[in-house]
């Protein structure tokens, strides 16, 4: 069983400065319907977990797509870790995600003709990282997260939570300062979510920053030292709760 | 509209990629096979309506007068075989001298040799000459030319400077014989005259019913006899074969001295013509094969991808034969405007072809046959609904609880062809290669059926390439090799010889405006000069001759070389040049097959009663004169006692390396001036057939065309790929896979099918190629020389190894443009 975390989180900014400040963002998708995001400003520290929730529709998750610069706002800024992402061009939105952001998903994404460690590799790979460091790294972050024995099979063959394991790991391959979370137990049975939210609260634990999308207030409670509701795409409620849950250890 | 058809519409509209795919790749085979197939037939009915409505002569034979008699000749209408005859003709050769102005034709000039015969009236049981303008000719003086034979129009008047007394006769009408018989008609009282006149009578013969003449040297007359036949069976050259030695046993041995088939008529008028149809044929077919896999390809595509809305449809209340059709339909609609498209295009471009055919039996340009119009687009649909039938079924089984319920649930675990050649992939991803082109190469292996369609397409576009190039440099090497001597680049005239076949040799104007006796420069001091000149290489003579030749109905030109010509000697099929000595000629395959001679055979040339035999040492291949010039050395002229006219009359000269050729042609010009011989030196013409060009701009359109298809099936085969793996695309990209890195990956993905399909398709080109050019050169009567055909040497193999990548690569860019585009979080909910 690991006892330390090899995720080594070093982030660029000190512990009380923003590694997300976004700023009276707003994205609209055309038509005349409402926007996705209405004004929405957020500060998020670094080391903080922040849970968002908030009904279907409410701009969850096109927030989290302008954290991690897979969309761009109709108006307002994005900046993360000092990078305004906004402004990022394709190729640099690509390499602002290869350097600042894990992604982890509802249905893990991962791909299926890859074995885990091909899986994990990936991001180091895409990178330019040095193969024989991405190696350790890998096995590392495998042996980390308790799913090394399965380094050579195919996601297809491993239950829902060791996917998402494998997810978490290659989302932490490149050193991410921030981990992107966009419902993570959605597609998980009872014990593996309960699984999945041991690890991230023990990840976070570490001093990584992780933001939370979920419908799962549980989870949303026993990850996060903050909550941030979303309704109608704006912000309702930020609630900041006293001390962040700690866990004990890694679980296999 | 039905629901059906409403289905249809809204299929082909979705897909606009697809249906001009499918549009171009028909209109592409229809094309060519239009055109491939309206030739065959059509180029032979101008020719076939002609034949049949003048009785032509299905053999034209030749005759000795000192050998046989114009009884024995009429004799011969009982042969075994033969249906019909007409004649005996007496035929002579006569040279032409015009004695007044026709046109842009002035008096004093010499003209060609022209074969006259001597016949009563236009029509008759065999040969029915076709009288085009005038009347025919009633009294002596009065001559009928064939069409083509001379530029001279009625009323113009010539000489027979050769005959005493330079007789005049006066054009009176244009005639066309179907056969090609004669090149002039006169009286048979006018032509017994003219014989008369030509040689002295001699005493001694008796034999022949007509005038019998000899020369000091040799018994035989000045003039032949011709009959004209018609046989029971004549389709193919071994009945006409059978039926001219049923003729020559008819007669006294060696009597017939040559005979003319329609079917060799037929393949010179519509050689051109039908050398189209073997590559248009080939071009069709590959046309029609990637047509059938790129609509294959498409209707599967359009099947896959829209499992959905098949399951929509059936829940709707499609029946299952309703899905067929509705996806062979969408099929249909694009090739239907694809085959119309085609047919027109296919009828536009034969007719220049057919123009040139008609032309030739003054017919009108005439059309591609209907039936051809439709039967080839019935076709080609026949193959389009066979080809889309298959995926189309399989729509039409689809289970409709499961294909509706195909992308309202997340991707499974193992998605499609995830677990095939696995082991190879991962060999692969261990490559020392980029993680994006290692997962690039490695993602075909998991969609082998898919893989194997655009190998398919990357195929037929790469053997198209392959057998384009090699008909091009065969085009090319027959384009630079069908002209004699156009290996030199200056050509010096002595100014006195015989121009070329067919060519007016006009005289310098004297003070009457009508010409007179050109001074022929001395070759000698010509040669002697060039031989002097700094910047001359090497260089051979030239002379020019018409004279009789046994096997070969009418005049043959023989060329003949002095000095050196073995390296601006033509392309050899078999045997050997000429090495200098008389008695050796080189022909065409096109003459031997005239003459019923091989390589190593003789040919007998007889010059107003001269005769010089020459054995054939080599079959060469050109297209100057149809390829019916005879290639021999002066001494054989020397011996046909042509004295002065078997010196050279033009000199062919290579500079020496480094030597400016226009420089050079201006100091050689001023020489010839300052030493008043009379002699100017001119460039080389490469004389470019406009038929061969026809071919290239034609293969190039058809080759375009097969390439873009081939491309665009490419396209379409990496769009439905892009849609599949669109998910996948949105992980890389989550994962920091930049664009120009995405665009990369799914490059290689296509480029190691591309290269290995281009290597297979190089040597099916070649061998496509390799079986293609000799029916090419059997349709004009000619052996290619093997040069012509191995054309595909090292450079351009290497060239061409690369096609099949070039045109994988160039088909996947703009989709690998758009997977780069594709936004990451609409990719990511594409489920």
């Amino acid at each position: 069983m690991a006892t330390t975390t090899p995720t080594d989180p070093t982030p660029a900014v000190p512990p009380t400065t923003p590694i997300i400040d976004i700023h009276e963002v707003s994205r609209a998708y055309g038509g005349e319907g409402p926007p996705a995001l209405d004004g929405v400003s957020l500060r998020v520290r670094a080391g903080e977990a922040v849970s968002v929730i908030g009904p279907s529709g409410s701009g969850k998750s096109t927030l989290l797509n302008l954290i991690a610069g897979l969309d761009r706002p109709t108006s307002g800024g994005v900046t993360v870790d000092g990078v305004r992402v906004d402004t990022l061009s394709e190729a640099g939105s690509a390499r602002y995600r290869r350097a600042k952001v894990g992604m982890v998903f509802q249905f893990f994404n991962l791909l299926d003709d890859l074995t885990v460690a091909d899986n994990v590799l990936l991001p180091a790979q895409l990178a330019g990282m040095a193969k024989a460091e991405a190696r350790r790294r890998a096995a590392s972050l495998l042996e980390y997260l308790g799913i090394d024995r399965h380094s050579a099979a195919y996601p297809g063959r491993l239950s829902g939570g060791e996917r998402q394991r494998v997810a978490v790991a290659r989302a932490l391959m490149n050193r991410p300062p921030l981990l992107l979370a966009d419902e993570p137990t959605g597609a998980l049975d009872t014990a593996s979510g309960e699984d999945v939210r041991e690890l991230l609260t023990e990840l976070n634990a570490d001093g990584q920053t992780i933001v939370l999308v979920t419908h799962d207030l549980g989870l949303a409670e026993s990850c996060a030292q903050r909550t941030v509701e979303l309704v109608d795409g704006r912000i309702v409620r930020d609630v900041v709760r006293a001390a962040a849950p700690r866990a004990t250890a890694v679980r296999r | 509209m039905s629901a059906l058809g409403r289905v249809v519409r809204a299929g082909v509209g979705r897909r606009r990629v697809q249906t001009v795919v499918m549009v171009l790749t028909t209109l592409m085979a229809v094309t060519a096979s239009v055109l491939a197939a309206g030739l065959l037939v059509a180029a032979r009915a101008p020719f076939d309506r002609a034949f049949a409505a003048r009785h032509g002569a299905h053999l034209t034979g030749r005759f000795d007068a000192a050998k046989v008699t114009a009884a024995q000749l009429t004799a011969t209408a009982d042969a075994p075989g033969v249906t019909a005859s007409a004649g005996p003709f007496l035929t002579l050769s006569v040279r032409p001298r015009t004695a007044s102005r026709s046109d842009f034709v002035p008096a004093g000039v010499d003209l060609p040799p022209l074969t006259v015969v001597g016949r009563s009236e236009p029509g008759g049981p065999v040969d029915e000459i076709d009288l085009v303008e005038g009347v025919w000719p009633t009294e002596p003086g009065q001559i009928v030319l064939a069409d083509g034979a001379a530029p001279l129009q009625p009323g113009t008047r010539f000489t027979l400077p050769d005959a005493p007394g330079s007789p005049t006769l006066t054009v009176v009408g244009i005639a066309r014989s179907v056969t090609g018989t004669a090149d002039a008609w006169v009286t048979p009282a006018q032509a017994e005259a003219l014989a008369e006149a030509l040689t002295e009578p001699t005493t001694d013969e008796t034999s022949s019913t007509a005038p019998s003449y000899t020369s000091s040297s040799s018994p035989a007359p000045s003039y032949t006899y011709s009959m004209s036949y018609r046989f029971r069976q004549a389709a193919t050259d071994a009945h006409i074969t059978l039926d001219r030695a049923a003729i020559a046993a008819a007669v006294p041995r060696g009597a017939l001295t040559g005979a003319r088939s329609y079917l060799t008529v037929k393949q010179e008028e519509t050689a051109n013509a039908m050398a189209f149809v073997p590559f248009l044929a080939a071009f069709g077919v590959l046309g029609l094969c990637l047509s059938v896999l790129v609509i294959g390809i498409v209707v599967g595509g359009a099947v896959g991808s829209a499992t959905r809305r098949i399951g929509i449809l059936k829940s709707l209340g499609f029946t299952p034969a309703q899905v067929v059709r509705a996806y062979v339909g969408q099929a249909l609609v694009p090739a239907a405007v694809g085959c119309v498209l085609g047919v027109v295009l296919g009828n536009v471009l034969a007719v220049p072809v057919l123009a040139e055919v008609g032309e030739a039996f003054g017919a009108s340009a005439g059309a591609l046959p209907v039936w051809v119009s439709a039967a080839v687009p019935l076709a080609a649909l026949a193959l389009v609904a066979a080809a889309a039938l298959v995926p189309a079924l399989r729509a039409g089984r689809l289970r409709t609880v499961e294909a509706i319920a195909v992308g309202s649930v997340p991707r499974t675990a193992a998605g499609p062809g995830t677990g095939r050649g696995r082991p190879v992939r991962r060999a692969l991803r261990r490559l020392p290669l980029p993680r994006v082109v290692a997962l690039g190469l490695a993602h075909p292996l998991a969609r082998p059926a898919r893989a194997a369609t655009l190998a398919g397409a990357v195929g037929f576009g790469a053997v198209s390439v392959t057998f384009a190039v090699g008909l091009a440099l065969t085009l090319g090497a027959v384009q630079e090799g069908r002209m004699l001597d156009a290996a030199a680049p200056v050509v010096v005239e002595t100014g006195g010889g015989q121009g070329p076949p067919g060519a007016e040799v006009v005289p310098a104007e004297g003070p009457d405006g009508g010409g007179g006796d050109r001074a022929k420069a001395d070759p000698e001091a010509v040669s002697a000069l060039l031989r002097a000149r700094e910047g001359t290489g090497r260089f051979y003579g030239t002379t020019q001759a018409q004279v009789a030749a046994s096997g070969i109905t009418g005049t043959t030109t023989v060329v003949a070389y002095e000095g050196d010509s073995a390296w601006g000697a033509p392309e050899l099929v078999s045997g050997d040049w000429l090495d200098g000595r008389p008695g050796e000629a080189v022909v065409t395959s096109r003459f031997l097959k005239a003459a019923g001679i091989r390589v190593g055979e003789t040919v007998t040339l007889t010059e107003e009663g001269r005769r010089a035999t020459v054995r054939i040492v080599g079959e060469a291949f050109f297209t100057e004169g149809q390829g019916m010039l005879l290639l021999t050395s002066t001494a054989t002229l020397t011996e046909l006692g042509l004295g002065a006219d078997a010196r050279p009359a033009r000199f062919h000269v290579q500079t020496e390396p480094g030597t400016d050729p226009a420089r050079y042609l201006d100091s050689v010009n001023r020489e010839f001036d300052a030493a008043g011989l009379g002699a100017f030196a001119r460039t080389g013409t490469d004389g470019s057939s406009s038929v061969i060009v026809a071919m290239d701009a034609l293969i190039g359109m058809l080759t375009l065309m097969l390439v873009v298809v081939a491309g665009l099936g490419v396209l379409n085969t990496v769009v439905l790929d892009t849609r599949d793996r669109v998910h996948d695309l949105g992980v890389f990209k989550t994962l920091g896979m930049t664009p120009r890195q995405t665009v990369t990956m799914v490059l290689t993905s296509v480029a190691g099918i591309g290269l290995l399909a281009g290597l297979a398709a190089v040597p099916a080109g070649i061998a496509l190629h390799r079986a293609v050019t000799p029916l090419m050169g059997d349709a004009i009567g000619m052996t290619l020389p093997a040069t012509d055909l191995a054309v595909h040497d090292g450079p351009v193999l290497a060239l061409l190894a690369l096609g099949g990548l070039v045109i994988a690569v160039a088909g996947a860019l703009l989709p690998a443009g758009w997977a780069a585009r594709t936004g990451t979080a609409t990719a990511l909910r594409t489920e």
